[in-house]
């Protein structure tokens, strides 16, 4: 960005907006198709209570904003190992391990001071989310097994353990016996920090961790060592880089992330870990707020906002409107996933060049590559 | 004795769904196409299944239903990844998540969230005549349903059209190395898209069968894992039909050990058996991934330069 005036920075600001607006528009146009066929809400009507509902007003951006947190780690989860070359699916499943581990430590733990207590809780959401991905970094470097599917079955098995802990060790002794956990513990909780609003101290915490996310991939030796994997692994080994570390480390930190995001979930806003506590695909989610933000940290907070108005809008939506669903939310996140990976095809004017899936790649790819040549 | 065939007819009913989609699946496989969307085609086609039958009172209609609406999304994947040449990991999660959405949002508008669902015709169990009255094998091999029959029948089939076939051949060329089949004028893009629609049709199949042979009913995210595991026998089939076949009964076998278990073990936690199925498909995973068939060009888009 050095040396450009100031003309030619708005041009590329501008431009690096295209895809996501396009691939939003496209969204919204075929999500409204579904609004039509599955109910008898004008589109528009129906478009116009999500937005007001999660825009509107201060109140509704404050919801919004609690909404963003859980997504903004899941994001960072998923940009951080595809950064090093991971396809990490597993976020759903590390941000339950996160949730389950904080829970035991919020709620197993009573009467510790909070200075002691709220650290203790969020170290063990991260641990937990982090040994969880590891194990996919393991069977990866261990028996070159494709992440894909593990991580993907690793997150069906996180949604039986919460389950069973929910419904057996950790079942809240109190009649109807419903399943859920006692209430996190005083000591360990997240509260706002805005009078007058919900919104909680995780949503500091998010924005520290897409600093550091940042600062780690461009600021350090080590991120640079992943990022340059991520881009070439042979170029990386020439270079005596490791790839097995690289993998074991970038699943272990985008573990980590997704585990510190369901901990905050359950710490701050849920306050108790249920069985219904992961009804919104959270992990899942976090891959288009990510895909969306184009891997770049600015990018991911602006469009973790905006999933977090979508998915708080689509709430109201659903009790104004009655008859169109909430999941039509889901459906327009989908749809933006497939828009923005396949971006391609919103490229009109000039002849279609095939560009890679992400961007940034063409410019890191030449940065890095020259330096890996000269470290080599 | 009668327990043995009991649960070889069990495990035999419930590799079938992983069986008719991973047969799908080892073609699109072989052609350099990793579609991580299987899962939530099944989804699809087990939905739509239901609502044909709904519709006609027939199960075999719901069925064609089910395929053809399958077909069209499978078509979307073939679109994004073989034309627009994204990415296919990622363009298969889109589709998973979207096929959640819909069939929550239409189910729900459909059916209601917490209503009962209605009566619809389902696939009948159909002994074949005097085979099924062999002691013991007659009762696990020949007491199904039809899909079934058709699902195995077709493992011999699919085997020869892989290896013997010119079709098959081409698939796998197209899988091995795109660029050189180009040269020599195969179409790559025309044979990946039509790989993909027919793991599409076998996917909708697939689906119908989990809502409409193994339970009566459509509930949000039935197939729970059922795409991935159909990926998964691919793998562990070592990318050939016959192959896929055996890594289903492994996994239809894990998944009846798993019913076994919760039915036998009360006051047991009734998770942990639940998670056999899963936990195998992993350690599997782990077992092939060193020497395998799995082709060249396997995820990577074709560019033609």
């Amino acid at each position: 960005m050095e040396g450009m005036t100031f003309r030619q920075r708005a041009q590329a600001i501008l431009q690096s907006l295209y895809y996501p607006l396009m691939a939003i528009i496209a969204s919204l146009l075929v999500g409204s198709l579904v609004i039509l066929l599955t109910s008898n809400t004008n589109p528009f009507v129906a478009y116009g209570h999500m937005i007001s509902g999660g825009f509107g007003t201060l109140k509704a951006f404050d919801a919004t904003l609690i909404k963003a947190v859980p997504l903004l780690f899941t994001a960072l989860s998923f940009a951080i190992a595809k950064r090093s070359g991971i396809i990490n699916l597993g976020a759903e499943g590390q941000f339950m391990i996160g949730a389950l581990c904080a829970t035991a430590v919020g709620v197993g733990i009573p009467s510790l001071p909070m200075a002691i207590h709220l650290p203790l809780t969020l170290i063990a959401g991260f641990v937990g989310g982090a040994l969880f991905g590891l194990i996919t970094g393991v069977l990866k470097v261990k028996f070159g097994a494709s992440e894909l599917i593990i991580t993907i079955m690793l997150n069906y098995i996180a949604r039986l353990l919460v389950a069973y802990f929910v419904t057996g060790p950790m079942l809240e002794q109190l009649p109807p016996y419903y399943p859920q956990s006692a209430s996190v513990a005083k000591t360990a909780r997240l509260e706002g920090f805005i009078p007058g609003l919900n919104v909680h101290t995780g949503l500091l915490l998010a924005l520290l961790c897409v600093f550091l996310y940042y600062f780690y991939l461009w600021k350090t030796t080590s991120g640079f060592r992943m990022r340059v994997v991520g881009l070439n692994p042979s170029a990386g080994e020439y270079a005596g880089m490791s790839v097995a570390r690289s993998t074991l480390l970038s699943l272990f930190l985008a573990g980590g992330l997704a585990g510190l995001g369901g901990c905050i979930e359950i710490i701050a806003v849920q306050r108790r870990l249920m069985i219904t506590s992961f009804s919104v695909p959270y992990g899942f989610t976090g891959i288009a707020v990510a895909l969306l933000g184009n891997l770049n940290p600015i990018g991911i907070i602006f469009s973790g906002i905006l999933f977090g108005g979508l998915s708080a809008g689509s709430l109201k939506m659903e009790v104004l409107t009655r008859d169109v669903n909430s999941y039509v939310a889901v459906v327009i996140q989908a749809l933006i996933i497939l828009f923005i990976a396949g971006r391609q095809m919103f490229q009109f004017k000039r002849k279609r060049k095939h560009i890679s899936i992400d961007t940034h790649e063409e410019v890191d790819r030449v940065e890095t590559e020259e330096k890996a040549g000269e470290s080599a | 004795m009668n327990e043995i065939a009991n649960f070889f007819q069990t495990a035999i009913r419930l590799a079938t769904p992983t069986l008719i989609a991973g047969l799908g699946l080892v073609f699109s496989e072989r052609a350099g196409i990793v579609n991580i969307g299987t899962e939530g085609l099944m989804l699809i086609g087990a939905l739509t299944g239901v609502m044909g039958s709904l519709y006609t009172g027939n199960v075999w209609l719901g069925t064609l239903i089910a395929i053809a609406v399958t077909v069209l999304f499978a078509a979307v994947f073939a679109f994004f990844t073989v034309v627009v040449k994204a990415d296919q990991t990622v363009i298969g999660t889109g589709l998973n998540l979207l096929a959640s959405g819909l069939t929550i949002t239409v189910n729900r508008a459909i059916f209601g969230a917490n209503t009962s669902p209605p009566k619809i015709d389902t696939f009948r169990t159909t002994p074949i005549p005097l085979l099924s009255r062999i002691p013991l094998f007659g009762e696990m091999l020949f007491r199904h349903q039809i899909p079934i029959y058709i699902a195995f029948l077709l493992v011999p089939i699919a085997q020869f059209m892989m290896f013997r076939s010119n079709t098959g051949l081409i698939v796998r060329s197209v899988g091995e190395n795109p660029k050189a089949c180009d040269t020599v004028g195969i179409r790559v893009t025309g044979t990946r898209f039509l790989a993909i629609l027919y793991s599409g049709v076998m996917a909708g199949f697939a689906g119908a069968f989990i809502s409409m042979g193994q339970l009566s009913f459509f509930t949000e995210g039935m197939v729970a894992g059922g795409g991935f595991i159909a990926l998964a026998a691919v793998v562990f089939g070592n990318y050939t039909p016959v192959g896929v076949m055996l890594a289903s009964l492994v996994f239809g076998a894990s998944n009846a050990l798993m019913y076994r278990l919760q039915a036998l073990a009360t006051g047991f936690p009734s998770q942990l058996p639940l998670m056999i199925p899963y936990i195998i498909t992993i350690v599997s995973l782990c077992f092939v991934s060193r020497k395998s068939n799995k082709p060249a060009g396997s995820a990577i888009p074709y560019i033609k330069e």
